[in-house]
């Protein structure tokens, strides 16, 4: 027994080392907090090999956990990668810090079209770097679905596909639906309108196979159901798996989505933080995060790098037409969260 | 006077206990009682009435006691033939019913998704054999079906190391005295395993009721547990008041069966040893 | 005859139950095709990967460590307290046993979470935090298997041994301690088995840049788990089956020498 228990102190020392090892606390460092595998992990290696500065890396899921996490206070962050809306309401709770884009001459390399979205929530362009962006649309099963009704969010409702949709399992994508199937606008708070939209929610659950978030590209895949809410990103990753696949952005318009860098209040390391972001915007880095990612990039060298076909694949690029019917998410005041919250439960739960 | 001594070995694990185990309750217990600015409210605990948490919490009841009940079943026999297979070493048994739990659970239950989506295995197999499909993923058959899988090693090491303890003379005896195979069951094995069928109830019957992963991955979001409920609060709407207060009430519940639990039994006797 | 065959049957389909997704996970280390629903070929080119990759052999290292050393405090704590509870009646012992209930009774996030608000009070989320929180969570599986064998044990002989001259140490050690260690290793396991498993707790616990295993599947689960994870978890497999067969069969073995 003895011996039994001296080795499991053995195995303990030896993984306190490792554990230990390259944990040694520099006074360098910089902490980020991003979505879950959204960047190379050899970036970030990269990155601290050329600056020597010590990268701690957090990943979350959606921008609802970021801001349970960042708002708990426990970690300073010094740079997080999140969504439009939710940046605009850590913006208005004055949580951003300016960037200093002196510090970043490499963002010149970015699209000047996608600042001009970013404006729609950082209207001065003060905040925040653009990383990605895309559509949400519906990702379908050529052999399963009637190709010309697919331009048209009612197809989610055709009781011939019974069983066989899959729906967005987060409340402002999934009434992003229902609202712009009624004609309405993806942000409204009003009341009534709300409930139209929950009602046809409702109406819908029973012919939904599954409600599920980026898990819903693996389903395509396998060919477990015929269409799927889907960000365009996920659907230009699943159309390489599957080739019966094919993805649309419905004619009453959707909502186009970007995810951008800021810098929190909680940045204790904001120059490092600067000198990260310019090295995102570097072409050979971009490239291998767009490599990795496979979402649509707004840097110009990438894209221009990239062979003509990739360049004209407009699931993973939207066409300007398709953007400009789309609309961006705006963070809603509490109440009409409360709402949208105890109402998405309501259709969780419906029988 | 040795006793007080030895009682004071406790005195680290008290400590421990007041500073990581009560004083985190407490935590919970102010945030269920207040609103977000900080007065005092039932608000919080209250809401469990809402239509949409009352309707969570009994379907949690409803799939955690099916949940038990069969592993209840799937347990008790099996108990008996482990334990009728002398020869091997007690601990083999615990060995080989905690082993997959070395695998991290949410892989495994991700492997469960494979092995039953439309397209999967099972059905793969089934229909090989020209046999109906079993279409249960996405609905609530899946996440019972799941917390069996997760759940079973607690129901039954506790009944399997209660059936292990009874003295073999004890059985002779009885058969001696001419009881027959099914009094010696009813009169002798039952009643002697039942602290271990408290015990595996209890363990079972409370991770069932309060988890949300499992509802997660293989409900298909259409399965709303008072687990997901609270884990929403916390995670998606950042309402910790009402996350806590709703916590505070699944706690009582979780309490009171167990209360009603216990007062069938000694103290849980012997869960894995 | 039919009985036992029926037996066999029944205990068959129970560890196929058991084992079914195991078999699938390490069916998927050996995938070539980055989706996990579709069979690229056989290849071990995850396990390769997995060891020029950093990040996933920290988290690796973390988690065997937080485990290890969570479950041996916890042991220590445990094993001690259990002692103490033994010697307690009525009341006191009442209200020990209730309080060890609260961490098992508790929703994992809800322990996760209130602890968290507590250390964010005092001090830096990092290490020390989440070991602190496996520890505490830890205990009461220590307690619920050392207790009951507590019970079982015969007092006589340990008076009998003081009665004979024995410090109360030195009895403590010849004869009390070979009479819990069952129920001390079978705790040790259940609580390095339930530290490996756990997410909620550690995901809310740890600090920045520290990952466990299950922290960093939870964040890989919407976007597709790396298969590398299939890799390191059949290996991780494979380690606790060797380790639990040589924990297992040593002491049997000798046992059956003592007593031929």
């Amino acid at each position: 027994m003895r011996k039994t228990i001296l080795f499991l102190l053995g195995i303990l020392a030896l993984s306190s080392f490792c554990a230990g090892c390259g944990k040694k606390d520099s006074p360098d460092i910089l902490t980020i907090l991003n979505y879950g595998k959204y960047i190379e992990p050899e970036v970030l290696d990269m990155f601290e090999e050329e600056t020597g500065i010590k990268v701690e890396y957090e990943e979350y899921i959606t921008p609802e956990n970021m801001y349970t996490k960042y708002k708990a206070g426990a970690i300073d962050y010094d740079l997080i990668c999140t969504s439009d809306y939710m940046i605009e309401k850590l913006i208005k709770e004055d949580e951003a810090l300016e960037l200093n884009f002196g510090n970043i001459p490499l963002a010149r390399h970015l699209d000047q079209t996608y600042f001009d979205f970013c404006k729609s929530f950082d209207p001065d362009n003060q905040y925040t770097l653009p990383y990605f962006f895309g559509t949400v649309g519906i990702l379908y099963n050529k052999k399963m679905v009637d190709e010309s009704k697919v331009d048209s969010w009612d197809i989610l409702w055709d009781q011939s596909y019974s069983g066989k949709i899959i729906m967005a399992d987060s409340v402002r994508d999934s009434f992003m639906v229902a609202e712009k199937r009624l004609g309405y606008s993806l942000n409204t708070t009003d009341d009534d309108k709300l409930r139209e939209a929950q009602n046809l929610l409702i109406e819908q659950k029973p012919l939904v196979y599954s409600y599920l978030v980026d898990e819903a590209q693996d389903e395509m895949i396998a060919e477990n159901a015929a269409m799927a809410v889907v960000y365009s990103g996920e659907a230009g990753l699943a159309l390489e798996y599957n080739e019966n696949l094919a993805f649309s952005v419905p004619k009453e318009g959707s909502n186009m989505w970007i995810d951008a860098w800021f810098m929190p209040k909680s940045a204790k390391h904001t120059e490092n933080a600067e000198k990260f972001l310019n090295f995102l915007c570097r072409e050979d880095i971009a490239y291998l995060n767009f490599d990795y990612v496979y979402y649509a990039t707004p840097n110009i060298q990438v894209k221009d790098s990239l062979d003509t076909e990739l360049q004209e694949n407009t699931t993973i690029f939207p066409p300007k037409e398709i953007l400009d019917n789309c609309e961006v998410l705006k963070p809603l005041d509490d109440e009409t969260t409360m709402r949208y919250n105890l109402y998405w439960k309501e259709i969780k739960s419906a029988d | 006077m040795r006793n007080l001594k030895r009682q004071l070995l406790a005195g680290p694990y008290i400590l421990w206990m007041a500073g990581f185990i009560v004083l985190p309750t407490l935590v919970i217990l102010y945030y269920g009682f207040t609103t977000t600015s900080g007065n005092f409210s039932l608000l919080n605990v209250t809401s469990i009435a809402f239509s949409v948490h009352l309707k969570a919490l009994v379907l949690s009841l409803k799939l955690a006691l099916s949940c038990t009940v069969i592993c209840l079943v799937l347990s008790y026999p099996l108990a008996m033939i482990l334990n009728s297979m002398k020869s091997k070493s007690q601990g083999l048994i615990v060995f080989i019913f905690i082993l997959p739990m070395w695998m991290n659970f949410m892989l495994r239950i991700l492997a469960w998704r494979l092995l039953l989506s439309n397209n999967g295995v099972i059905n793969s197999l089934l229909g090989a054999l020209s046999l109906p499909g079993l279409d249960i993923l996405n609905t609530p058959k899946a996440v019972v079906f799941c917390m069996v899988y997760d759940f079973l090693p607690f129901m039954v090491l506790p009944i399997y190391n209660a059936m292990a303890r009874i003295q073999p003379d004890i059985i002779e005896a009885a058969k001696d005295l001419g009881a027959g195979n099914i009094t010696i069951f009813f009169k002798i094995i039952v009643p002697l395993t039942m602290s271990g069928v408290i015990s595996g109830i209890i363990m079972v019957f409370v991770p069932a009721l309060t988890s949300f992963a499992i509802s997660d991955l293989l409900g298909g979001g259409k399965v709303l547990l008072i687990g997901n409920v609270i884990e929403q609060a916390f995670m998606q709407e950042y309402n910790w008041n009402l996350g806590s207060g709703l916590s505070v009430v699944l706690m009582v519940f979780v309490i009171a069966s167990m209360a009603l639990m216990n007062s069938h039994g000694d103290e849980g006797g012997g869960t894995f040893a | 005859m039919m009985k036992k065959s029926i037996e066999r049957i029944y205990l068959f389909v129970i560890f196929l139950f058991l084992y079914l997704p195991i078999l699938v996970l390490i069916v998927l280390s050996f995938n070539d095709s980055k989706a996990k629903v579709v069979w690229g070929g056989f290849t071990l080119r995850w396990y390769r990967e997995l060891l020029a990759n950093s990040a996933i052999m920290e988290a690796f290292y973390t988690t065997i460590f937080v485990s290890l050393a969570s479950a041996l405090i916890a042991t220590i704590l445990g094993t001690l307290a259990s002692l103490g509870i033994d010697a307690m009646r009525g009341r006191g012992k009442a209200i020990m046993l209730g309080a060890t209930n609260i961490p098992l009774l508790n929703a994992d996030i809800v322990t996760g979470i209130s602890m968290m608000l507590l250390f964010v009070r005092f001090t830096r989320l990092g290490l020390n935090t989440v070991l602190i929180a496996h520890i505490t969570f830890n205990i009461p599986y220590i307690i619920l298997n050392v207790l009951p064998k507590l019970k079982q044990r015969s007092r006589t002989t340990y008076e009998a041994a003081l009665d004979l001259g024995a410090t109360p140490l030195y009895a403590f050690f010849k004869i009390t301690w070979p009479q819990i260690l069952p129920g001390v290793l079978s705790g040790f396991l259940m609580a390095m088995t339930m530290s490996l498993d756990d997410f909620s707790v550690t995901y809310f616990t740890k600090g920045a840049g520290i990952n466990t295993l299950s922290t960093m599947i939870y964040t890989e689960m919407r976007k597709g788990i790396r298969p590398e994870m299939y890799a390191l978890s059949t290996i991780l497999f494979i380690i606790a089956l060797i380790l639990l067969l040589f924990m297992n069969f040593r002491p049997a073995a000798r046992k059956e020498r003592r007593n031929p």
